[in-house]
């Protein structure tokens, strides 16, 4: 079967392109993953808001034709979640850097993923502060080095899979930016899954967290994405030792759950045009 | 038939009253005392009207989800008091930047820190017009009476949306939590003022012109042109630009937007100011005390009167300078160490003596206490 052509320039502003990015980084493989799975889903564009906070990786909604809001740093889900309420008709797409997301953003992300409201978050970890010069954030390994860890990072990481499951998203899974052809079907069904769904991109860094560990080139950064990931098929049949250090890719979380806004809608449904002075 | 709508309510109950008359349809909160009856209130109305309420995780995330509402096309408003107005400053700069409509109540309590929740201050009208970072336009208003407090609710909204800015409606424990006899406004009469309409219905690529009144022509969200929206220095397409022409002009518009607007911002009201010779600038609860300092003092022969600005902010400075010509004094009452009065001491220099009666214990300034001011005791 021949594969799809895709046209991404149906969905780019491409007047505003080149873009920030670095050569070799990683969040350019994700966003077009991204318009990949907007693409075979026929979403209209005008439907679409694209919500993003501050970091290399919120930047992406400038270059994006849709209704697009670069929010505060962190804070994108609270955002959303209004433009959600007042538009439950709108497809809720959001991009987020792992320190966005999970650091100052942290509080609305576990928030969101309780609600479950229809949107769909996808987390480009790179687990660094690209934006700010790549001090170490919420996923930074235990050990490894930033320019706020020269010594090598004290804290342990979060697992933004493990925290988003917990924390009650219904659509929960991983892909990295080397396996980009996986990684849009799981965008895909996030965006169709009626509920709040987080999809982790594993993305490079080579300008900060290669160059500060050892993986120089963006080669050196898609090659590691490889062999340091496995499928959650393929964990399966191996064992705790062969397993230890390895970052599971796959879908971990396909469920559902009630709807935020669906319910909020039932609840209109009961009390519309009740008279004010009906006792509160 | 009587069809008056009368009501005995609180501050906080005609608030969220304004507001449904106003047309909100969304409210983003976290509780905190003195404003949660607001959020209690409207929890229960907003749905009643088809409206969206939401209890954020914190006052940060309710700005951010006020501002996401507004940019889908709600009439949107947020209400807390001190602490979380600190927490609320970061988005409320973004809805100065971005030119996003909504409204913030700040029923003032005292501080700094947590202070004192449940006592009445006015210790947030600094913080009111220059809390968040950066040269920004805000409208701040403070009513007096619980009456006024609908209305200015009303107010607020219209405001917000005519000229795409936030409006911070201050209020403060005593006036928020006392209850008073309102009549509320017969809803087919009231005059609202909507966000301006973008020229065109096809793809609009120029969201940040700016219509004759210098307010930009933003679409909502979901209705047919797709545009960005950033806290970044933008130009008119609303993409961040590092060209300094337009970042100069954009924050020049930003203000003018306000400032040359003024004529239909400003409310304020001039009591027995004419023949005065003594002259008492208050706003808020305060000015209750004032207007009954000013009626005893009267009574006893002395030219008193009051000049009470309803909008704080943008600055009433004609009015200002026209009620306190010719006075021989001036008494500014503010439950704070004095924040109104360093812009009042801006407009009318040095040439006027200005006592100020400060108190932030937890207690109202009584009538007692700006008598004496006046008196010179
Ligand atoms: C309130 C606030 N604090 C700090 C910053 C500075 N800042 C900008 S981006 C960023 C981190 C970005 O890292 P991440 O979210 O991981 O995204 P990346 O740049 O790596 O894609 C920080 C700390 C800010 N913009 N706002
Ligand atoms: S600093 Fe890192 S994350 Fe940011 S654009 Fe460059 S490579 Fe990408």
């Amino acid at each position: 079967m021949p594969s799809k052509v895709y046209n991404y320039a149906e969905y780019l502003r491409i007047q505003y392109i080149p873009h920030i990015w670095c050569p070799g980084c990683g969040h350019g493989i994700v966003l077009k993953a991204i318009l990949r799975a907007i693409e075979r889903l026929q979403l209209d564009k005008n439907k679409i808001a694209f919500v993003s906070g501050i970091g290399c990786s919120s930047r992406a909604v400038g270059y994006v034709d849709f209704n697009t809001l670069h929010t505060t740093h962190g804070r994108a889900l609270a955002f959303a979640t209004g433009i959600k309420l007042t538009r439950p008709d709108m497809h809720v797409i959001l991009v987020s850097g792992d320190g966005d997301a999970t650091a100052i953003g942290g509080n609305h992300f576990i928030h969101a993923c309780r609600r479950n409201i229809d949107m769909t978050l996808i987390v480009f970890n790179n687990y660094i502060y690209g934006m700010t010069g790549g001090q170490y954030s919420p996923t930074t390994p235990q050990h490894s080095f930033a320019t706020t860890a020269p010594y090598g990072n004290v804290e342990p990481p979060f697992d933004i899979c493990n925290l988003a499951a917990a924390a009650g998203a219904t659509y929960v899974a991983r892909s990295t930016a080397f396996h980009a052809t996986q990684l849009d079907k799981f965008i895909e069904k996030g965006i169709q899954n009626p509920g709040f769904s987080v999809i982790e991109a594993l993305s490079q860094c080579p300008t900060y967290y290669g160059r500060k560990n050892r993986l120089r080139t963006p080669i050196d950064n898609l090659m590691w994405q490889k062999d340091s990931t496995v499928s959650v098929a393929k964990s399966k049949n191996m064992s705790a030792e062969e397993l230890s250090g390895k970052i599971l890719t796959g879908e971990l979380v396909n469920t559902s759950r009630p709807e935020y806004t669906h319910l909020y809608d039932e609840l209109i449904e009961q009390v519309r045009g009740l008279p004010e002075s009906e006792e509160i | 038939m009587n069809t008056k709508r009368v009501r005995f309510v609180q501050g906080n109950e005609a608030c969220a009253l304004g507001a449904i008359d106003a047309g909100c349809n969304f409210f983003g909160g976290y509780p905190i005392s003195p404003s949660s009856e607001i959020a209690e209130q409207l929890s229960a109305l907003l749905p009643r009207h088809e409206g969206k309420f939401i209890q954020m995780e914190d006052e940060i995330g309710a700005m951010g989800a006020v501002i996401g509402a507004a940019l889908a096309g709600a009439k949107s408003m947020t209400a807390t008091s001190g602490p979380g107005f600190s927490l609320k400053q970061e988005n409320l700069g973004m809805a100065c930047m971005a030119e996003v409509p909504c409204v913030i109540v700040n029923v003032m309590r005292g501080g700094p820190s947590t202070g004192a929740p449940t006592s009445p201050a006015q210790a947030d009208v600094l913080q009111a017009r220059w809390g968040t970072h950066g040269d920004h336009p805000i409208i701040v208003t403070a009513p007096t009476t619980v009456q006024e407090i609908y209305h200015e609710s009303i107010r607020a909204f219209n405001l917000a949306e005519r000229f795409r800015n936030p409006v911070v409606l201050l209020l403060d424990e005593i006036n928020g939590h006392m209850r008073e006899k309102i009549e509320l406004c017969d809803p087919a009469e009231i005059e609202l003022w909507h966000r301006p309409k973008p020229p065109v219905d096809k793809n609009w690529e120029r969201p940040y012109e700016r219509n004759e009144e210098g307010v930009p022509l933003i679409p909502n969200f979901g209705t047919g042109s797709r545009f960005h929206v950033t806290g970044l220095d933008h130009g008119l397409t609303g993409f961040p630009t590092g060209d300094p022409k337009i970042r100069q002009a954009l924050h020049h518009a930003l203000i003018a937007k306000i400032e040359d607007n003024r004529p239909l911002i400003l409310k304020n009201e001039a009591y027995m100011v004419d023949d005065a010779e003594s002259l008492i600038i208050a706003y808020g609860s305060t000015a209750r005390s004032a207007r009954r300092a000013a009626d005893i003092l009267r009574k006893e022969g002395r030219k008193v009167g009051l000049f009470r600005p309803l909008t704080l902010f943008p600055t009433p400075e004609e009015d200002i300078l026209r009620a306190a010509a010719g006075k021989k004094l001036i008494v500014v009452p503010e439950m704070n160490l004095g924040q109104y009065v360093l812009v009042l001491r801006r407009i009318l220099g040095r040439d006027i003596p200005i006592i100020q009666v400060n108190r932030t214990d937890g207690d109202p300034i009584t009538p007692d206490q700006i008598i004496a001011a006046v008196q010179g005791r």
